[in-house]
């Protein structure tokens, strides 16, 4: 009598979150930073279309890394459930929780239920009123939310990168200094003793959600502007995380 | 709708990849939400209607505008409803017909149009969003032939040609691409009769709203169905502009402003050509 394989629960999760884990670390990171007018998201993406960072709706927006076509059908789904919801109620009533606990459902189920895990890695944005108001949520791989403040990284060093960017980011800081620390952070040299490289606007995909702005507060940060706002920058010189943002020294408004 | 939330994960009708359309997304997922999906009607009903909308083009651009008036039979259902809205960034759309599905069919093609843009992130071209609305208007016929019909003008700036567009449309979705200018509803007729008379090639969006007011007073004079600008309230029309900027609304007071010029431009011509009456006192 032939005796199935035995694998215990415990090694097959492991198995599937080693196997996601895996795929997300390939791709680049991406840097979700809060500023004084919004929340501004960069990646290392020199394609000009196939988008890691999308808008959802009118306040929500989207980031992804991990597998491209994985993620663009949870952003389509994202869009779809987004237009639906706010068709059928109003557009007030579309917000980044409910579609948070949507993606968490869907990357619950696939993980547990199907054979092979989502090798993904969302965040899912909403710009409020004011700062405070502004909702973070990060999802992983196994569905599992984390509501986060001010910052977060995602992708292959996203715990290294994130305590880069925790050095350097406080409340309050402008597009231009939040940026900043993103674009430094993005550059980190890979490991101890590699090089800080300084990425131009034409290798990065640049976006905000910025509460000034009347309804669709989504907005792509490309070319000249782009190129301005990284230029204008007074940390974007200092490859040493944390040499600008000692307590004290205020340059917001 | 079989496969719902059941099992936690969103259905699949919102992962199935292929279509940028979410007209096609309700169709298959939520058929009930569509406008032209209700139950078939089975006596006459009154719903406020909407009447007339003018749109014409000029250099760099259109302008589009609507009276302010719904009546439903003889009486007038309301006198501050709108009817011109910005489809997207660079059209606009103008109802005249059924409002309450006007309302709603508008509101479909602003979400359809915005989903594209999302999806698909580039603008659907001039032609694309114009076929979409005919395609949304041919979805209504059933309503119409019930006496519901939903009749649009469209118009926009063609940032391929970069030039102004306007389209007009009837209850089957026939689409036709109209030159220079156009009027619809009830009071299109007299409107029309104006717009020929006043239009002509070359004129700037100042002279262009004044065209399009006019065409509107007009139309009011001689349509009980439409109404001409409310100094008692401040109503004034809907007047937009779509150039290479993009969509922006006349504001109000250069309305009032429009509206007291031509008053009195009609006042004087009056008083010119009956002096010999009553008030040459």
């Amino acid at each position: 009598m032939s005796m199935p394989f035995y694998v215990s629960p415990e090694q097959l999760m492991k198995d599937r979150a080693d196997y996601a884990r895996k795929g997300i670390a390939r791709g680049r990171s991406v840097v979700v930073v809060q500023y004084d007018d919004g929340i501004a998201f960069a990646t290392e993406n020199p394609s000009r279309a196939l988008h890691k960072i999308s808008e959802i709706y009118d306040r929500v927006a989207f980031a992804a890394v991990g597998k491209y076509n994985e993620f663009e059908n949870l952003r389509v789904a994202g869009v779809r459930y987004a237009d639906l919801r706010g068709y059928s109620y109003d557009r007030e009533d579309v917000t980044a929780r409910a579609l948070a606990n949507a993606y968490a459902q869907t990357l619950g189920t696939v993980f547990t239920t199907e054979s092979k895990p989502l090798e993904v890695e969302l965040v899912v944005a909403e710009v409020g009123r004011d700062a405070a108001g502004d909702q973070i949520y990060r999802l992983s791989y196994d569905g599992s939310v984390a509501d986060e403040h001010g910052y977060v990284v995602m992708g292959g060093q996203a715990e290294r990168l994130g305590g880069l960017v925790g050095e350097r980011w406080r409340p309050g800081l402008t597009l231009e200094a939040a940026l900043a620390v993103a674009v430094d952070v993005l550059g980190a040299p890979g490991d101890e003793g590699g090089e800080q490289r300084r990425l131009e606007s034409a290798q990065l995909e640049v976006a905000v959600l910025d509460r000034t702005r009347p309804r669709r507060a989504f907005r792509r940060l490309t070319g000249a502007l782009l190129a301005d706002l990284l230029g204008g920058a007074p940390a974007s010189d200092g490859p040493a995380p944390g040499g600008q943002s000692m307590p004290g020294t205020d340059e917001t408004t | 709708m079989a496969d719902t939330f059941a099992s936690g994960r969103l259905p699949h009708a919102f992962t199935t990849p292929g279509s940028s359309s979410f007209v096609e997304f309700l169709a298959g997922y939520a058929p009930h939400l569509l406008p032209a999906n209700r139950p078939s009607l089975t006596a006459d009903v009154q719903a406020p209607h909407g009447t007339t909308i003018v749109a014409l083009a000029f250099d760099g651009g259109i302008v589009m505008a609507g009276d302010r008036r719904a009546t439903m039979g003889s009486m007038i259902a309301s006198r501050d409803i709108e009817k011109v809205f910005p489809a997207d960034e660079y059209s606009a759309v103008g109802i005249a017909g059924s409002a309450g599905l006007a309302v709603e069919l508008v509101r479909l093609f602003q979400l359809e149009l915005e989903h594209y843009e999302k999806i698909e992130g580039s603008l659907l071209s001039l032609d694309g969003k114009a076929n979409r609305l005919a395609t949304m208007i041919r979805g209504n016929l059933g309503l119409a032939l019930q006496g519901l019909a939903v009749v649009p003008l469209f118009g926009g700036f063609d940032l391929d040609r970069r030039t102004g567009r306007i389209f007009s449309y009837d209850v089957t979705g026939g689409r036709y691409e109209e030159h220079d200018h156009h009027a619809v509803g009830s009071g299109s007729v007299f409107a029309r009769g104006s717009l020929k008379k006043r239009w002509r090639a070359g004129l700037d969006a100042d002279a262009a709203v004044h065209v399009a007011v006019e065409a509107l007073i007009d139309a009011a004079d001689d349509d009980s169905a439409t109404g001409g600008p409310d100094t008692v309230r401040g109503i004034w029309p809907v007047v937009a502009t779509v150039t290479e900027s993009g969509y922006l609304r006349v504001p109000d007071e250069q309305l009032a402003g429009v509206a007291a010029r031509v008053e009195d431009e009609r006042r004087a011509a009056h008083r010119a050509q009956h002096r010999t009456g009553g008030d040459a006192r």
